[in-house]
């Protein structure tokens, strides 16, 4: 049976009909999760796509957090289920508490839309399972706040339990300034909960799914691997 | 209900003047109306009687446009044009002006410029899915012009990141002439599907009316009559006129509308531009020869103790109007509920031909639409042309060059007339929605059709320096440059979008500027077979009495037949074939300078003639391209225009990452000016591509571009590490690389208390 995926629309999305489109590349089926409703509707896998969600008001992600949509979402992760932040996703992850950190202003105060490299940190994570560690996959960036900060503490603690998923790299894998396209705190471009069931992320892997569009990459991003749950839920 | 008091006493000069309404326009609406209008029906008479609403002074001149064909599905008078791209899929575009706002408040103003093209696209039922901007500002090196510049590409991308559009394109000039008057064109393209089609029309009285979106405040009062006079010193003080964006309501606004247009209950839907709701209801019930009656009472506030007068002229963004089936608007109202959207009905069709507004149950104004829509008086003013002859007389060539020829290649390549412009569109989301293929940078941005094997094709272009000298001719360059920039990625053209700027119609030589440029659009136009199908006129582009060199602006789009066919501009692979295609050169010697960047920025001059063009041979050229492209044969093509065939060769060489070496297409003339070689490299003559091909294809290529009657003269090879034309010129391909990446930058992100 095929992975059912509930893409999060909440008013101010923009990304829902690509991630869609991503989801259907791989066969699997797309629902669309009405931010009213606090119902994922069966879905394996809960995607929260980039945008403005509520205008992005106080701060982006600071509203959207508080949709009826986010307590379902909060339980299936709870439960075990998969939940990917995707841009503005990654941003409500974290205003949700459901991600550690919080992503400020891009360090050059502009919005930026460009192809980024991203070196895959770690695999154990459902949905790096078809990944492997120390690839470099080519995934654009298009945000104006993407640039992650999270205390020493919480950095330390991310990077000894293997929770950062991917790093701004230039093409051989070396995390350089000059890869880092929003200034973020040791090139973190996505990060995992405890678990590894929830993933956010600033770049679109959507946006890298048909060789057309310049890179196929982002597609292992929307097959991942159900039952490889590294650690339990918790 | 008590009716209009004829005793309205006459506004007085100065009312008249802040107005923008002469005396003999006055006197022409009392004369229609047979009464002195009150203040608010003069406020209505005179914001859609104003330049910006009425084209009453380009009117006449733009109906000599070919607007027809057997593609046009909605000519101008719309919200915008729409031609049939086949197989039901509609293609809806329209170019716009934001140049006066942006003067003034620069974020603002060029991000409702965007915000109002895109409500012009999706009010016509079709979903925005692109969006281009030509953009023109004084000098680069200028701190209050890189700021300001800095901060209309920052009002561009917020409100088009914000809205999930993608910017796919645009152009940049900077130039003195544009100090005091930066130009701001947004485009918008989108697609639709014929079912879903929708006009901005009203019909059927006693059905409602609703306003749905933004409350209505008091800003941008006077925005049509603002832009319809001069900017002076005062200007500043002007910026209550510019509107304030807020692409999160309108993106609600977007999603719940595309939900509505396939309803047969919605009958017409129209955006709230310039002049609000006075504008948008009017032309409204215009088009569906019936008449409206609002009531100001029910329109929502954003501020207190409104008077209808200010409720009528605000141009509060992110507003639209609709009429529905009498009886269906609970169901649209709640519908756009669920985008958090307020939405009110705000008055009623009515089959009398009047506009009628009430407050409180009393009518406070009652005008003929046919009055207040077609009622105003057309301008001809006088047109002659200024004495240009000192200028003609000139041979550019005669110039002693101040440079070697290198460094002029290399300064070219670093003026941000010419450099690369990354800088600006990385700042711009041009991925979201995922069918973008070839984006900014390119000759034309490329879209792929869901489902077709065919794609989209999109460009815009003005005319340079040269439209000064030739205003005529220069738009028709404009043009050609267009059809050109689409056959680089194999792409035949099917409608324009025309955007002309100009400077006070009311200067004889700027009328005859307007008249020469509309004749000139119309030429190209005709010898194209493209049909013109929107545009917009933005006049008055002057500043303490010095106007803007004309500068009409081209919007247009095309399709691609087979998408996996498509080439780029940069070369692709050591040992390929470089050609010329097209003619070697024109002008008395072969090359021409008149108007070129590099008279600008060598000598600081404009003087000579306007490059020669062969309309003929551009269409012939355009199709032998796409034919060739078509075939297989041209691995890349990129069209010859700012900065000449050296800078067009620098910069496929540097967009692919090769060197390359090719023999000038000119022979050495043994009794030439100083300036003749300098001619050869940066002239600006017409209808030249550069392509490369395989080997392979060389003997298919030339028996082809024969056939098709088209000049095609190989000139070198693909391959090393430098730029050569030889025995003219040579550079370094990494120095011509950080002269051409660095330009933009090194101008926008230098200290603001630093000068050039």
């Amino acid at each position: 049976m095929s992975l059912r995926f509930g893409i999060a629309v909440f008013p101010g999305t923009w990304s829902d009909r690509d991630c869609a489109h991503a989801v259907e590349l791989t066969g699997a089926e797309a629902v669309s999760l009405w931010h009213a409703d606090a119902d994922v509707k069966g879905c394996d896998v809960v995607v929260l796509p980039g945008g403005f969600a509520y205008g992005d008001y106080l701060r982006t992600g600071a509203i959207a957090r508080f949709a009826p949509l986010m307590e379902a979402v909060r339980e299936h992760a709870r439960q075990g289920g998969l939940v990917l932040g995707i841009c503005n996703g990654f941003q409500i992850l974290c205003e949700a508490g459901m991600l550690p950190g919080a992503l400020l202003r891009n360090a050059s105060l502009q919005f930026r839309c460009q192809p980024c490299g991203l070196r895959v940190e770690t695999t154990s994570s459902p949905f790096l399972g078809c990944a492997q560690r120390g690839q470099v996959l080519r995934i654009p960036v298009s945000h104006g706040e993407g640039r992650f900060y999270a205390d020493e503490e919480t950095m330390a603690r991310l990077n000894g339990e293997g929770r950062v998923a991917f790093r701004y790299s230039d093409e051989s894998g070396q995390p350089t300034s000059a890869a880092n396209p929003n200034g973020s705190l040791e090139n973190v471009a996505g990060i995992l909960n405890e678990a590894g069931n929830v993933l956010g992320m600033m770049p679109h892997p959507e946006r890298a799914c048909e060789e057309l569009l310049g890179s196929d990459q982002g597609l292992l991003l929307f097959r991942p691997v159900i039952g490889q749950l590294a650690r339990p839920a918790g | 209900m008590r009716a209009v008091s004829a005793a309205a006493a006459a506004p007085s000069e100065a009312e008249l003047l802040e107005l923008a309404l002469s005396a003999m326009e006055y006197q022409s609406a009392t004369a229609q109306l047979g009464r002195v209008p009150n203040r608010l029906e003069l406020g209505m008479l005179a914001a859609l009687w104003s330049e910006h609403c009425s084209y009453k002074t380009s009117k006449a001149l733009l109906r000599q446009l070919p607007s027809g064909g057997s593609r046009v599905v909605q000519g101008p008078g719309e919200n915008a044009g729409v031609i049939d791209l086949g197989d039901d899929l509609l293609c809806c575009f329209k170019i716009e002006s934001h140049n006066h706002p942006s003067a003034v408040e620069p974020v603002q103003g060029a991000a409702t410029g965007v915000g109002g093209i895109l409500r012009d696209v999706f009010a016509m039922g079709a979903r925005p899915v692109a969006l281009l901007d030509s953009i023109r500002f004084g000098d680069a090196d200028d701190p209050r012009q890189r700021q300001r510049f800095a901060r209309v590409v920052e009002g561009i991308g917020w409100y088009g990141n914000c809205i999930g559009v993608p910017t796919v394109g645009g152009e940049t000039y900077f130039d003195p002439a544009y100090q005091h008057n930066c130009l701001v064109n947004a485009m918008c393209v989108g697609l639709a599907t014929r079912d879903h089609l929708v006009r901005a029309r009203a019909a059927g009285p006693g059905n409602p009316l609703l306003l749905v979106g933004a409350d209505t405040g008091r800003d941008g009062i006077h925005g049509a009559t603002f832009a319809s006079v001069q900017l002076d010193q005062a200007a500043e003080s002007r910026r209550p006129a510019v509107q304030v964006g807020n692409p999160f309501l309108e993106k609600c606004l977007l999603e719940a509308c595309l939900e509505l247009v396939g309803d047969p209950d919605l009958i017409g839907l129209q955006d709230c531009g310039a002049a609000g709701l006075t504008s948008s209801c009017a032309e409204m019930a215009h088009r569906g020869d019936v008449g409206l009656e609002i009531a100001v009472d029910r329109v929502s506030r954003r501020e207190r103790a409104m008077t209808p007068y200010e409720v009528m002229l605000s141009e509060s963004q992110e507003r639209m109007v609709l009429v529905v089936s009498r009886g269906s608007e609970e169901r649209f109202q709640a519908a756009f509920r669920r985008w958090g959207l307020r939405s009110d009905v705000i008055g009623r069709v009515i089959e009398e031909p009047l506009f009628r507004v009430t407050e409180a149950g009393d009518e406070v104004a009652s005008l003929p639409l046919q009055v207040l829509v077609s009622g105003f008086p057309e301008r001809h003013p006088e047109a002659s042309p200024p004495d240009l002859a000192p200028l003609f007389s000139a041979n550019p060539l005669d110039r002693p060059p101040p440079w070697t020829a290198e460094e002029a290649w290399l300064r070219l390549l670093a003026s941000p007339n010419c450099a690369d412009t990354n800088w600006i569109w990385r700042q711009y989301d041009h991925q979201v929605g995922d069918d973008t293929v070839i984006g900014p940078g390119a000759d034309a941005a490329v879209l792929r059709l869901r489902g077709r094997g065919d794609a989209l094709a999109v460009t815009v272009d003005s005319a340079h320096r040269s439209a000064a000298l030739d205003p005529r001719q220069a738009t028709a360059i404009a043009v050609a440059e267009a059809v050109r920039n689409l056959a680089c990625v194999g792409a035949e053209p099917l409608g324009i979008t025309n955007c002309l700027n100009f400077g006070d119609p009311d200067r004889p030589e700027i009328m005859w500027q307007l008249q020469e440029a509309v004749a000139g659009l119309a030429d190209a136009a005709r010898a194209f077979g493209v049909p013109v199908v929107s545009g917009n006129v933005s006049l008055y582009n002057q500043f303490d009495g010095q106007g803007i060199p004309p500068t009409p602006t081209v919007g247009v789009v095309g399709l691609l037949p087979d998408l996996d066919r498509r080439v780029g501009s940069g070369f692709r692979g050591e040992g390929d074939l470089v050609a010329l295609v097209g003619p070697a050169g024109a002008g008395a010697l072969g090359v021409e300078l008149g108007g070129s960047e590099y008279q600008r920025l060598a000598h600081g001059l404009l003087e000579g003639q306007a490059p020669e063009l062969d309309l003929d041979q551009e269409r012939r050229s355009a199709a032998a391209i796409r034919s060739a492209i078509q075939r297989g044969l041209l691995k890349s093509v990129h069209d010859c225009s700012l900065g000449g065939l050296a800078v067009a060769l620098a910069e496929s060489a540097l967009l692919g990452g090769f060197g390359v070496r090719v023999r000038a297409p000119l022979n050495r003339q043994h009794v030439a000016p100083p300036g003749w070689v300098f001619g050869v490299l940066f002239g600006e003559s017409q209808g030249r591509y550069l392509v490369t091909l395989s080997p392979d294809s060389l003997e298919a290529a030339t028996s082809l571009f024969s056939q098709l009657a088209t000049p095609f003269d190989s000139l070198g090879q693909v391959g090393g590490d430098v730029i050569a034309i030889e025995g003219l010129a040579e550079i370094d391909l990494r120095a011509a690389g950080a002269a051409w990446r660095g330009a933009i930058p090194d101008r926008l992100e230098r200290p603001l208390s630093a000068g050039a």
